[in-house]
């Protein structure tokens, strides 16, 4: 009696489990970048609220899903970088769904407000190591980075040119604790998204440019990439695709963009 | 008379599948990370792996060292004890043997409130507090360190400490005490050579908690210490094993080495805890006895 009542149960929590996996048929598949994880998948959920439509979404890199498009094994390809000359001539294109601005911050007692990239690598780099080498405090600089892997550090460092050179003092895992730990350590210089940044740090020009959704849209503002939907050229995309791709450049879709901390580029 | 054995077997069976779920969770955890740490270590070598020095999982050459987290976890768990367990050591002996009532149900609550605080707490006030103090009291440029995360942990392994020496101390029979003290002990000469070696299996046991409960903790460390993979220095920033874990695995791809590495750290954390356990164990064991 007791074994077959067990034996009933665990059937009965197997089937429990299994159907949870249903299919789902034509959904849109997205393929790329993993920095923009956080806002494909906040405007795939809107979507699927909206349509019933699934959208997918893997990791795997910009060139990857750049490939993924190439070899007609996504959708929509997400790359966070522009297209090079040659993936065009492949028959590639790309339509700007956002800029991803970075902010530079410091330590709101900090008397250094304009730095140039060049200045920025090199002081994530350990080249210059005390804030008076560049006409600031006698202060050792406290480089705050985010963990690997991150998005936004993968904006950073890839923009500065420090990729994988970076020296930091701390590794955060949020934005909230990279601009909590800047607020709090004088000596501290921190990259965070522009979207996040409070008043409790201060933001600091580059090359004379501050750092606004204006000038990342026009692209004066340098530290900032832009956040690219790769699709093939004169080739139609599947119907729920192409209505995936105009509800995500359509105006409506701006305020998910901006709640997912980037600048929405329609 | 049928019919009651019938409910009889029905409760029996629901009891024996609720007290299995344990025992599944508990091997399907084990498995799965068996299973999933294996590879990685295969591919980057077991030596490599636990004795390399270098952890860089996303450069273009990837290093797969975890010596320095091992050194970290190790090194920040000895220091959260050595200053945890004298406190919680004698705090226990006071309120077990000397307080009187009133302090120590005032004492208690208070542990009791400090167990109670969710580990993100100790982080951020940890994060806040502790680590701007620790830059100005000795003069380092980031205060973000493995002192910084010794301390948070010694604070949090306390209640444990305590909890668990009080209660093997008060179950030491009060014939022990006044046989001492009849003939002519102090009573903190009693307390010290006849009640606490008699608990003292019990207080090994507090220990080893505290131990495990450190070289267990993610998120409070994660917000204090830095997390860069250096070797463990006291003012410098560390990654100890939790938090190797944690800090890469919401990025790190499905399927690729690093998160494969990952499962791997997580399997020699496992390790760590059972062995933990284990010792455990041996000191209830040896006061049942």
């Amino acid at each position: 009696m007791k074994k077959i009542i067990s034996i009933l149960t665990i059937v009965i929590i197997v089937l429990c489990a299994l159907t949870g996996c249903g299919a789902n048929k034509d959904a849109v598949a997205t393929d790329g970048s993993t920095s923009m994880n956080k806002v494909i998948g906040a405007l795939g959920e809107a979507f699927e609220n909206e349509t019933g439509i699934t959208v997918t979404y893997k990791a795997t890199g910009s060139g990857a899903g750049i490939q993924a498009v190439l070899e007609d094994r996504c959708d929509i390809g997400l790359s966070s970088r522009n297209l090079k000359d040659e993936e065009k001539k492949n028959g590639l294109e790309g339509t700007i769904l956002a800029y991803d601005g970075i902010a530079i911050i410091v330590n709101p007692s900090n008397q250094i407000s304009d730095l140039s990239v060049e200045m920025i690598a090199k002081i994530y780099t350990g080249e210059i190591k005390n804030w008076k080498e560049i006409s600031g405090n006698d202060a050792e600089i406290v480089v705050i980075g985010r963990e690997a892997g991150s998005g936004t550090r993968d904006g950073f460092e890839s923009i500065t040119d420090t990729k994988g050179k970076c020296k930091y003092r701390q590794e955060l895992t949020s934005t909230g604790d990279v601009i909590t730990t800047v607020a709090s350590n004088p000596g501290a210089i921190g990259y965070a998204s522009l979207a996040s940044v409070k008043d409790s740090v201060k933001a600091i020009k580059i090359d004379g440019v501050v750092a606004s959704e204006e000038t990342i849209r026009d692209g004066s503002y340098v530290v900032q990439r832009p956040f690219i939907l790769v699709t093939k050229k004169n080739i139609k995309l599947s119907e729920n695709a192409q209505k995936f791709l105009d509800f995500i450049t359509s105006e409506a879709a701006n305020k998910i963009i901006s709640d997912a901390g980037v600048v929405p580029a329609n | 008379m049928k019919k009651n054995r019938l409910f009889e077997n029905v409760v029996h069976g629901v009891f024996l599948i609720l007290g299995l779920i344990t025992v599944g969770c508990v091997l399907l955890i084990t498995v799965y990370l068996i299973i999933s740490g294996i590879p990685a270590i295969k591919e980057i070598g077991l030596v490599n792996f636990l004795f390399g020095k270098e952890w860089a999982s996303t450069a273009v050459e990837p290093k797969y060292g975890i010596l320095p987290f091992i050194l970290t976890s190790v090194y920040g768990t000895a220091g959260a004890i050595l200053i945890g367990v004298p406190i919680g050591f004698f705090t226990a002996v006071y309120l077990s043997k000397v307080a009187n009532k009133k302090v120590r149900a005032i004492i208690e609550n208070a542990i009791n409130l400090l167990a109670g605080i969710p580990s993100v707490v100790y982080g951020l006030v940890g994060m806040l507090v502790l680590v701007p103090a620790i830059r100005e009291i000795f003069n380092v440029p980031d205060g973000a360190s493995l002192l910084a995360a010794i301390i948070v942990l010694a604070i949090m392994i306390l209640p444990n400490i305590i909890k668990v020496s009080m209660t093997a101390l008060d179950a030491v029979p009060k014939e022990y005490e006044d046989a001492s003290l009849a003939l002519g002990a102090t009573p903190t000469e009693t307390f010290f050579k006849v009640s606490v070696p008699a608990a003292k299996s019990g207080i090994a046991a507090a220990v080893v908690l505290g131990v495990g409960r450190a070289i267990g903790e993610a998120m409070a460390v994660m917000m204090v210490a830095g997390n860069v993979a250096n070797m463990p220095s006291l003012f410098q920033s560390v990654r100890f094993l939790t938090t190797a874990v944690a800090t890469e695995m919401a990025y790190s791809s499905p399927g690729s080495l690093q998160r494969n590495a990952l499962f791997s750290i997580a399997l020699v954390l496992f390790l760590f805890i059972m062995l933990i356990n284990a010792t455990l164990n041996f000191f209830l064991k040896r006061e049942e006895k």
